[in-house]
């Protein structure tokens, strides 16, 4: 479009089609753009190869090798955060166990002492018991034999004494024992 | 309203190195704003280097990416080390259709001189890394294995040609495209303006202005896809060198 910039409206307004085709040939197949082209064309198509070779192209691998870096090793930690996460919570799991079965055991022990603590003290307790029973059952034993004894004696006295009463003259004791002990049984 | 008027070079600054024209044309302006442009992208736009990029950084990786990816799948690993090449060209001919876009712009693609030069760089590199890497056996490629032997001499024969008319085809696809393309919009555009100051006939100028709208669309489109198919039968006709024969 842009000839040079002075007349390039102004032509384009008052042409109506024809007048561009008698001046020169078809301007793509004019032999006298050739040179100014292909020079141009190779100063700005070799400073442009220049330029994306050595600056640009460089650029942008470096920023895709860096991104994929960045997610690769993001992702690498993310999997070793997991792991750890895994490991840990298999070890939260095994101290639980541990201190159940602890507990457990604990539990067991003590109970078992517990019980064997009471049934000592109740043994030993029982021994007392049977142990006074067995002293109070001997003193009574002792207690009413004696009392048996005094009643024999008092049996001979109220005896003679209701013989002596009785008859008047001292009762005679052998008799009177034999007596007593004759009721008695 | 001359549609080729706009392909008209004129010079800016005359210059005359060695009794040569080296003129600084308006194409040669376009070519310098081509390279600023797609530069600033590349260079500018990856300055941040940022871990998440922003959207002109993601546009140049994403070019970055499409093209490298384009390269390893038809050069194979190989192959890569013409991806700064193929990359550039891309970049270049993309640039240079969508700056053209822009009226009152220059398009540069829109020369044969140019895109002829570019085909011929890329044959040349072809021929060159061919013959630098497997010596004569690059000529197998004009060789198609397990042919009759009668048939041989014919099928060379075709082959030869298929890779002459490379070049050709390779410059005169872009160069065709862009040049009817502009022709295209230039001419729909100057029905608008015809029939605005054709009296009761402007009713009707909606007509050519709509189809000037889509034209565009269609353009931006052919725009993308012919830097696209430049850049990979650049990689094909690379591939060719790194592996020849078929």
């Amino acid at each position: 479009m842009a000839t040079s910039t002075d007349h390039g409206l102004v032509e384009g307004t008052e042409s109506h089609g024809g007048t561009g085709h008698g001046k020169g040939p078809f301007p793509p197949f004019d032999p006298a753009n050739f040179s100014p082209l292909i020079i141009w064309l190779a100063l700005t198509f070799g400073l442009f190869y220049l330029l994306m070779s050595k600056v640009a192209l460089p650029q942008v691998a470096d920023i895709l090798k860096t991104r994929r870096g960045k997610i690769s090793k993001d992702i690498h930690e993310a999997h070793a955060k997991r792991a750890e996460a895994q490991d840990a919570a298999a070890t939260l799991e095994k101290t639980l166990a541990d201190a159940r079965a602890k507990a457990l055991t604990l539990a067991q022990e003590t109970q078992a002492k517990l019980a064997a603590e009471a049934e000592a003290k109740r043994q030993g307790l029982e021994g007392t018991l049977n142990a006074q029973l067995a002293a109070s059952e001997a003193k009574i034993a002792e207690m009413k034999a004696g009392a048996m004894a005094n009643v024999d004696s008092i049996a001979k006295d109220a005896a003679s004494a209701i013989v002596a009463h009785l008859t008047g003259k001292p009762a005679d004791d052998k008799a009177v024992a034999a007596a007593v002990a004759s009721t008695k049984s | 309203m001359d549609p080729i008027h706009q392909f008209q070079i004129a010079p800016i600054y005359p210059l005359h190195v060695l009794g040569i024209d080296a003129s600084f044309t308006n194409a040669a302006l376009f070519m310098v704003i081509v390279v600023l442009a797609a530069s600033a992208l590349m260079i500018l736009g990856t300055f941040p280097k940022a871990l998440v990029p922003g959207r002109i950084q993601s546009a140049a990786e994403m070019t970055y990416e499409f093209m490298a990816n384009t390269v390893h799948l038809t050069g194979g690993h190989d192959g890569m080390k013409f991806f700064p090449f193929v990359f550039t060209l891309f970049l270049f001919v993309l640039f240079s259709n969508l700056i053209g876009l822009i009226p009152y712009t220059f398009t540069v693609t829109s020369q044969i001189f140019v895109t002829f030069s570019l085909a011929i760089l890329v044959i040349g590199l072809v021929i060159c890394y061919g013959l630098y890497r497997h010596g004569l056996h690059f000529l197998n490629l004009f060789v198609p294995s397990g042919v009759h032997p009668a048939l041989l001499p014919f099928l060379v024969m075709i082959e030869v040609i298929s890779f002459l008319s490379r070049p050709i085809s390779l410059s005169v696809r872009l160069f065709a495209n862009m040049l009817a393309g502009h022709i295209t919009l230039k001419v729909m555009g100057g029905f608008v303006a015809s029939l605005l100051g054709a009296g009761i006939y402007s009713v009707i100028a909606p007509l050519p202005l709509a189809m000037t709208v889509a034209l565009t669309a269609f353009e931006l489109l052919v725009a993308l896809l012919q830097a696209y198919v430049f850049a990979i039968l650049t990689c094909v006709y690379l591939n060719d060198a790194i592996h020849p024969g078929h």
